[in-house]
């Protein structure tokens, strides 16, 4: 079963995209604060990660990097899932090293298709 | 020698001096200078080599071997220095139009009459005795050649016997012919110049003729000469300095004396100076100078030690040159030696008597005429013809006085003794002239004062002591001091007997003199006049023109009035010529009828040439003198300075504006900026907070609608959080508006309220929150009313974002906040106070601005950020504050003050109560 990290602050986001995760044959863990994720990581080390940007204690493009930097952070994907719409931003996420970059407020078909991209087949 | 022949040989050769002096001059007025090539001008500053060089220096070497050399060593070594000094004497000269060097110092220290006659006293006095030596040589020389050695100079021939007297008296002829020819004496003698150059070249090829003769006629050359004088004891030491008796002490001490002479003596400045025609010959003659120098002395003293092998002894020994020829039976070489020391005599009478009668006219006679009263020189038609006349007559007295010296002191002392006295009182200018163009500082009564205790010294240790020579004074004198004082002895004052004479009198002359000047000009504050003509002369080289510098005073005179002077002064055609040249200058078509005071400055300079700074400045002025500076012209020139003053104020003060409103538009361009930056933040965390439930709504309801599938508790579920997130945009959408609106225009409902009663309704609205959310409550307010006039619903609102902050910012565990309400005097005030995180002293500005959470504020469900921003607008309108205190890790209270409301009638009962 694939593992999946939801990162999001907003309950009322959580909501939707654990979810569309589950639907999907996920296993789903959510992280709500900047500082847990590396802990989350070592618990399980999941095989796509949905990230926001603007979180309590780090954000999601200092948090991106420092997955990339970890023995084994490029086994997982990684997507962005942010308000934050502007080309700078998207190419900051990239530069970071997302594996794809939506911004809110998403399509959920969107979010589905990319998502499929990297989850192994179930 | 037959006398007549003599006579006729001396008056043919005055002749040709004539002759020359006369196709000098007329070349002049053509136009085709002789004098303006260096060559003629380095020949005639050789004038310093006199009939004192031309026998004296043979017979100082006879009796005191080469000690005589210093005398033409300073002219060397100053030579170095003359680019330095004399360059800047002969700029200031021509620029001021100085006539001599008593002119120049007089000019100097503020154009001083009475400092430019005393210098000019002191130059007769040191010069005259100098005529006489030349007097003497002329007629020594004529005896040498007519009489048999031994019977000369025993007794003088009555006056009318005397040669000297015929000589002197040709000599003022010819001065008078020559050197008052104009009046202007800055246009300079040409004719006079050439005759000098012609006699110095005479004299030189007289002399070495003789030494060639000497050495190489009488004996086989310099070795063998010396080797034969070389046997007799009293002739060998004369090769050697006599180092035991302090011999090199003197020989230093003569070549410093020997160096100021040819800087000062009155007819070097003459020659050097006041008959420069280019300040660029200074250069050539540098070296040109010292070369003659070098060749007159080089027979010296091979003469002298022929002389004393051949005539035994010394006693004739300044008439070696002419008699040793003579006594070998060369006549004609005799004669030409004669000839030669006449050249050297004449040379140097005509132009001392020329330079002196300038100063004695300009700087004594002049000054005196014009303060005479009742005589109104200034009125005379014709001016030129009386100054001429003056200079005349003071050539003739001059000379006459030379004789006179010479009948009733001339036996006593050597040549060369007179001459060097005549040095000490000439070196007295020194201080006052190097000071006075190297040190603004210097003023009149510093070089006064200097110049009086020097010559008084000099005075007091040479001239005098020689009347005791010549038995005008007893012996003891010298020997024991004036009553016996022995303090006082004129070779020894104060003790000081080391050194010889003319050394002792040159310490003590330039001690005195120039200690005085300096000590006396720092005492001395000088006037504005003196500190004009300090910086005329000083900073001469940084003035193109010398009216560039302004005088002090300011005149005007009719121009009318200053024609007339000059027309007086100078004569018709040099007037004329001289304000032409002034309207060519200026471009003017005609002159105004009043001078401004560059004129007046022009025509002063003008008649400074004829007689003299100081008296041109006080014949200037007694036309001048009619048109004063006038009060109105005081106040002008006051007003002037005022408007100055004033507008620079004005423009300090505008400056200052400026500088004001160049501080408020940066300033207000960075609150533009902030401005502009908190605007792109709202916009964006605008954006941000409504995205966030937008994107909640979206993506449940798309998954509502795609998934038919759905239990009835996730509908129920997600419908719910649908909701929650729909009044979560509304109250966003009306925060924004609200704090718009309170941007806007304030519109408050205000009554008078109980502080209390509003904070109760305010905590029972949040009490069911807290008490799901486990939160304890404490609230204490006092027992009075705490009235204040205020919209309810604002205040209300006010406590309620507060209460919610700290319900969501207080501790996750035992969480707890408190209310209290107080008053005071003027205010009633609400404290909120939580016991969360707290907030960082840098924060607690910043999150009363519109989105500016504290970021270390965090919490599960953060707000719009504008809370805050819009408590702060609502209770600043209420003319309240709104503050928060805080310290990290212990929480945090927000304090809501408020205008305490006094009724009407309590207010107007308390002041009856005051009143009764």
């Amino acid at each position: 079963m694939p593992h999946v990290l939801i990162v999001e602050d907003e309950p009322s986001i959580v909501t939707p995209l654990r979810f569309l995760m589950e639907q999907e044959g996920c296993s789903v863990q959510v992280v709500d604060d900047g500082a847990h994720v590396m802990d989350a990581l070592d618990q399980q080390l999941p095989d796509l990660v949905l990230l926001d940007v603007m979180l309590p204690s780090r954000n999601g493009y200092d948090l991106c990097n420092a997955i990339r930097q970890r023995p084994d952070g490029n086994d997982l994907a990684i997507i962005m899932l942010t308000v934050k719409g502007r080309e700078v931003d998207i190419q900051k996420g990239y530069a970071m090293g997302a594996d794809a970059y939506i911004t809110k407020p998403f399509a959920v078909a969107d979010v589905v298709a990319t998502a499929r991209k990297y989850l192994p087949d179930a | 020698m037959d006398p007549t022949l003599i006579l006729l040989i001396a008056a043919a050769y005055l002749g040709l001096l004539f002759a020359i002096a006369y196709y000098g001059d007329e070349r002049a007025e053509h136009g085709r200078s002789l004098v303006n090539n260096p060559y003629i001008y380095a020949l005639s500053l050789a004038v310093y080599c006199t009939a004192w060089t031309f026998y004296g220096s043979v017979g100082y070497a006879a009796t005191d071997g080469i000690n005589f050399l210093p005398i033409y060593i300073g002219p060397t070594l100053i030579a170095i220095l003359w680019w330095v000094v004399m360059r800047k004497i002969v700029r200031i000269s021509a620029h001021e139009r100085i006539t001599s060097i008593a002119d120049f110092i007089g000019a100097r220290y503020g154009k001083s009459a009475l400092l430019a006659g005393v210098v000019t006293v002191v130059a007769v006095l040191g010069v005259v005795p100098y005529i006489a030596v030349q007097l003497k040589a002329i007629s020594t020389s004529f005896s040498a050649l007519t009489v048999p050695l031994d019977a000369a100079n025993t007794a003088y021939p009555p006056v009318f016997q005397d040669t000297a007297f015929y000589a002197a008296l040709a000599l003022a002829v010819f001065t008078i012919l020559f050197g008052t020819r104009h009046l202007d004496v800055t246009e300079r003698h040409e004719g006079l110049v050439v005759a000098i150059a012609f006699e110095s070249v005479v004299k030189l090829v007289a002399f070495l003729a003789v030494g060639l003769f000497v050495t190489f006629g009488l004996y086989n050359g310099v070795g063998d000469l010396f080797r034969q004088g070389a046997a007799v004891a009293e002739i060998e030491a004369l090769y050697t300095v006599d180092g035991a008796s302090g011999a090199w002490a003197d020989w230093v001490w003569l070549t410093g004396l020997s160096m100021l002479a040819v800087l000062f003596l009155p007819r070097q400045f003459q020659v050097t100076v006041v008959e420069n025609v280019n300040e660029d010959h200074l250069r050539k003659a540098a070296w040109l100078f010292p070369l003659y120098l070098l060749l007159i002395n080089i027979f010296v003293l091979p003469i002298a030690v022929a002389g004393l092998l051949h005539f035994g002894d010394a006693t004739h020994a300044d008439m070696f040159v002419l008699a040793l020829p003579y006594a070998e039976g060369h006549s004609a070489l005799a004669l030409l030696a004669f000839i030669g020391g006449l050249s050297a005599a004449t040379g140097m009478v005509i132009v001392a008597a020329t330079a002196l009668s300038t100063m004695i006219c300009n700087d004594l006679v002049v000054p005196l005429l014009l303060r005479a009263p009742g005589l109104n020189l200034v009125e005379r038609a014709r001016l030129t013809g009386v100054i001429l006349g003056i200079r005349r007559v003071a050539i003739v007295v001059v000379i006459l006085m030379g004789y006179l010296y010479l009948r009733g002191l001339g036996d006593a002392p050597s040549l060369v003794a007179i001459g060097l006295i005549s040095f000490a009182a000439i070196a007295q200018f020194a201080p006052a002239i190097l000071g006075g163009i190297f040190w603004k500082r210097g003023t009149r009564a510093g070089a006064l004062a200097g110049l009086l205790a020097g010559v008084a010294v000099w005075g007091y240790t040479l001239p005098l002591p020689l009347l005791a020579d010549s038995g005008w004074l007893p012996a003891s004198f010298i020997t024991d001091g004036p009553f016996g004082i022995a303090a006082l002895r004129p070779y020894a004052l104060l003790g000081l007997d080391a050194l010889n004479p003319v050394p002792h009198t040159l310490f003590w002359t330039l001690l005195v003199n120039g200690g005085l000047y300096v000590v006396v000009s720092l005492a001395t504050h000088p006037t504005m006049m003196e500190q004009s003509q300090a910086t005329r002369f000083v900073d001469v080289f940084h003035y193109a023109d010398p009216h560039e510098s302004a005088a002090p005073w300011r005149g005007t005179a009719p121009v009318g009035d200053l024609h007339a002077l000059l027309r007086r002064f100078l004569g018709w055609r040099a007037a004329e010529r001289a304000l032409h040249a002034y309207r060519t200058r200026h471009e003017l078509d005609a002159l105004p009828e009043t001078a401004d005071e560059e004129l007046v400055d022009y025509v002063e300079t003008l008649l400074a040439g004829a007689i003299g700074a100081a008296s041109a400045q006080a014949v200037v002025r007694s036309v001048a003198q009619a048109k004063p500076l006038h009060i109105s012209e005081v106040m002008e020139i006051l007003d002037e300075a005022q408007q100055v003053m004033a507008y620079s104020r004005e423009l300090e003060r505008k400056k200052a504006e400026l500088e004001a409103a160049t501080d408020e538009l940066r300033a207000a361009n960075q609150k533009l900026k902030e401005i502009d930056q908190l605007k792109d933040d709202f916009v964006s965390t605008v954006s941000h907070e409504l995205r966030t439930p937008l994107t909640a709504i979206r993506a449940i309801s798309e998954i509502m609608h795609q998934t038919p599938s759905l239990t009835p508790e996730q509908q129920q579920s997600f419908a719910s959080t649908i909701m929650r997130e729909t009044e979560r945009l509304t109250r966003l959408v009306n925060q924004v508006l609200d704090l718009q609106r309170l941007d806007a225009a304030p519109n408050l409902n205000r009554a008078p309220r109980d502080l209390r009663a509003v904070v109760r309704n305010a905590l029972n609205a949040v009490r069911p929150q807290f008490q799901q959310q486990g939160i304890a409550l404490h609230v204490t307010v006092p027992d009075d009313p705490c009235l204040t006039s205020i919209d309810d619903d604002r205040v209300t609102q006010v406590l309620l974002n507060l209460l919610s902050n700290a319900a969501k910012y207080s501790a996750e565990t035992d969480a707890r906040v408190t209310v209290q309400a107080t008053r005071d005097a003027d205010t009633v005030s609400v404290a909120v106070s939580d016991n969360g995180p707290g907030i960082a002293g840098d924060q607690q500005d910043a999150i009363f601005e519109k989105f500016r959470q504290a970021r270390n504020r965090v919490g599960p469900q953060a707000g719009s950020g504008l809370g805050l921003a819009i408590a702060r607008q609502i209770v600043r309108q209420h003319d309240g504050s709104l503050t928060v205190r805080s310290t990290p890790g212990q929480g945090a209270t927000f304090t809501m003050r408020l205008p305490r409301y006094v009724p009407a009638s309590a207010a107007a009962s308390v002041s009856t109560t005051s009143a009764s």
